[in-house]
């Protein structure tokens, strides 16, 4: 488990708009006319966005064609998995990188990209440099990073608020003391999709942040023996449980799914007043949610400090990027259709462009440099800040974990919001897996 | 005759149970390769405090459904075999939910019972807005109304085609001998109905034990592992975590109780399959 877990965002700094993607790289046997598979996740922005670039790519190499298939998130966990398993693994899988990122490889499935990136430095140089690490097992490169940064972010309806009369929360005690201000309110202070469990996850990655730095996760993610029983990992979870018993969370929550959206429709409908969730929600929020984005109502900050917590209040959590792997199993045309498509087609001009038109930040240097234009500009500004700015960007627990871990993980924290365990008992199931 | 149903079971159902079996002495996570592992799936498979839980809400659904279906099963099934020509299209209309599939009717009945979003809050009506899928009793009888709404209408069809099925010259003996429709419901159709009862409860006894897509899209077992049937602890074992091994030996389990609960039934039922009690026996 030699792997960083936390990456500091270093040189996010513009050295110039480096945008030409170098077309030198990888495409020099690309004959044979054999296309390749891609399988990747749906939902908007991000599914028509991925679609363009294949679509683009296809045109400029009509004899490679690459066929794009698209899933459900909390379904296509599953799928590829299986998938990949079986042999019918796609040409190019998308991920999230991490501790599934390792199964893959420590099982010989996905293809060593390390000299690949080493004879194309093009290809290379113009990422951000902390996206690689939760694509590198061993310190051999295994996907290349691709799409855009997406750290979590609290989220709240600036007119829910107004009317409340409250103003976004500074601290933690802050948030308990508005919880029954908002509810008196007739509103549900924050929205959650907690069936799909890893939105529950979300708040304890801040809170064991914010309580008791880093460290706290790390010994975790190292295998150290009983890490879960730090005082400041029960405090954190303690803190959690409080918030659950103060109906801080929307009625319901655990029967909310996050693949239908309707976490944040209750953000943008109302019903809720703040909402914590990844970066990639503010794209389907102004695709979905009328005028609520473009009107202002929208308002974002950094999870707040907790006090007398040890954590950097700039530190994040969430997807240092996203990744695409070359199935081992391929055949040498398609691996080389792909690598072709790493080099000239993904993160090129027009999809960097998409991205920051939908509110993102795709993890190309020199992406702030095109912020200034764009409609989402005082979004993106912070976005970029958040994640340029974050002492720690931590990977999402769930993809930095193994898969048996992170079943373990997942399902003990349902219990934990379902008030079915206690923070001791959490702590006492997750020991006994730590390192498996 | 039987050659090609027993090529068939063979080749998908004996064989890939001898896989699962073989598999539930192995470690794999489904990626690399399948190592052997003697009993250590076994043994994390019974040390597992989410088993005996899990055995416990699948035989909860597994009897409360078979107690809400088949009063109404027999009742709807009686009342459709019925001569009358509006029983014919109401029987049409009773099928219907039989031509869905179990994803989309999980699908609709989650948006429905939405505590935000759904009927209650659509229509204003309080009563509805319970937090249906969010509460453990609630969401468990939410699974057994579900899986009743969609498994009556079949179970119906076949009470229908039974009761048909018994001679008419019984009833009219029977009103001769001046009984109400009650107590020939009671002394000639439940009786004549024997056999049919055994078959539509081992269909839906055995048939529960397999719950997965409903309860997979209503609640994915929760809230917390309210609803988490074994058949959905099987799945989340294998194929999100990746433990095969204890995957395999709980999908063992499964069969195993499956099969024991289809004999038992068999021999509750089947104790005199020989004695006729039609006329002129």
């Amino acid at each position: 488990m030699g792997v960083p877990l936390v990456a500091a965002l270093a040189s996010c700094g513009s050295d110039g708009p480096s945008t030409t993607p170098g077309s030198t790289g990888g495409g020099a046997g690309a004959g044979g006319g054999s296309g390749a598979s891609y399988w990747s996740l749906t939902g908007q922005p991000g599914q028509g966005i991925r679609q363009a670039t294949v679509d683009r790519f296809n045109k400029a190499n009509p004899s490679t064609p690459i066929k794009l298939t698209l899933f459900q998130n909390d379904a296509y966990k599953t799928k590829i998995k299986t998938a990949i398993g079986a042999g019918q693994s796609p040409t190019i899988i998308w991920g999230w990188g991490g501790g599934t990122l390792r199964t893959y490889a420590e099982a010989n499935q996905v293809e060593d990209l390390t000299s690949w990136f080493a004879e194309n430095p093009k290809v290379k140089d113009r990422l951000f440099p902390s996206s690689f690490g939760a694509g590198t097992v061993d310190k051999k490169i295994y996907a290349m990073p691709c799409e855009t940064v997406q750290p979590i972010v609290l989220f709240y309806n600036k007119k829910v608020l107004d009317k409340v009369g409250v103003a976004p929360p500074t601290s933690w005690s802050d948030i308990m003391a508005m919880v029954p201000k908002i509810n008196a309110a007739g509103v549900a202070p924050f929205s959650l999709g907690g069936q799909s469990r890893w939105t529950n996850m979300m708040w304890l990655e801040f809170l064991f942040d914010r309580t008791g730095g880093p460290g706290v996760f790390q010994a975790v993610f190292d295998g150290q023996k009983d890490a879960w029983s730090n005082p400041d990992a029960i405090a954190a979870l303690t803190k959690v449980q409080d918030l659950v018993k103060a109906n801080g969370f929307i009625k319901g929550f655990s029967s909310i799914t996050a693949d239908s959206n309707a976490d944040q429709a209750l953000l943008y409908t109302g019903k809720a007043a703040m909402m914590l969730h990844g970066s990639w929600t503010y794209g389907s929020m102004s695709a979905d949610g009328g005028d609520f984005v473009s009107s202002g109502s929208l308002g974002y900050m950094n999870f707040p400090p907790v006090e007398g917590g040890k954590g950097d209040p700039s530190d994040t959590v969430g997807n240092p990027g996203q990744y695409l792997s070359i199935s081992s199993k391929a055949s040498d045309a398609e691996k080389e259709t792909a690598k072709k498509f790493f080099a000239t087609a993904v993160l090129d001009d027009a999809e960097v462009k998409s991205w920051i038109d939908t509110g993102s930040i795709p993890i190309v240097n020199g992406s702030d440099a095109k912020i200034a234009g764009s409609k989402d500009a005082e979004w993106l500004k912070f976005l970029y800040g958040v994640a340029s700015g974050a002492k720690v960007f931590a990977q999402s627990w769930d993809q930095a974990l193994s898969p048996s871990a992170a079943e373990t993980l997942l399902d003990n924290i349902a219990k934990l919001f379902q008030l079915s365990v206690t923070p001791q008992q959490f702590a006492d199931n997750l020991n006994a897996v730590i390192g498996k | 005759m039987a050659a090609p149903a027993l090529l068939f079971f063979t080749a998908f159902g004996v064989i890939p149970l001898l896989g699962v079996l073989v598999l539930s002495f192995t470690a794999w996570d489904g990626i690399g390769a399948i190592r052997p592992a003697g009993f250590d799936s076994w043994r994390a498979v019974f040390t597992d405090p989410g088993l005996p839980h899990s055995l416990w809400v699948t035989f909860l659904v597994m009897s409360l459904s078979w107690l809400v279906q088949t009063p109404l099963s027999i009742l709807l099934g009686v009342f459709l075999a019925g001569a009358e020509r509006y029983r014919a299209l109401l029987s049409v209309l009773y099928f219907l939910p039989l031509l869905l599939s179990s994803a989309a009717i999980a699908i609709t009945y989650k948006a429905l019972l939405d505590p935000n979003f759904g009927l209650g809050a659509g229509l204003g009506l309080p009563f509805l807005s319970q937090d249906w899928l969010g509460r453990p009793n609630l969401a468990l009888g939410v699974v057994i109304f579900v899986v009743s709404w969609q498994f009556i209408p079949f179970h119906s069809l076949i009470y229908q085609g039974a009761v048909r099925q018994i001679p008419t010259s019984m009833y009219e003996a029977a009103q001769i001998d001046g009984a109400g429709r009650i107590r020939q419901f009671f002394s000639i159709t439940l009786p004549q109905l024997k056999n049919t009862i055994v078959t539509s409860s081992t269909l839906m006894v055995v048939g529960s034990l397999t719950f997965f897509d409903l309860i997979y899209i209503l609640t994915a077992g929760g809230p917390g592992d309210a609803t988490n049937v074994l058949a959905l602890d099987m799945y989340k074992k294998g194929f999100q975590a990746g433990l095969m091994g204890p995957a395999s030996g709980i999908a063992v389990i499964l069969v195993l109780v499956g099969l024991a609960i289809a004999l038992l039934l068999r021999r509750i039922g089947g104790g005199d399959d020989t004695a006729s009690q039609l006329e002129g026996a």
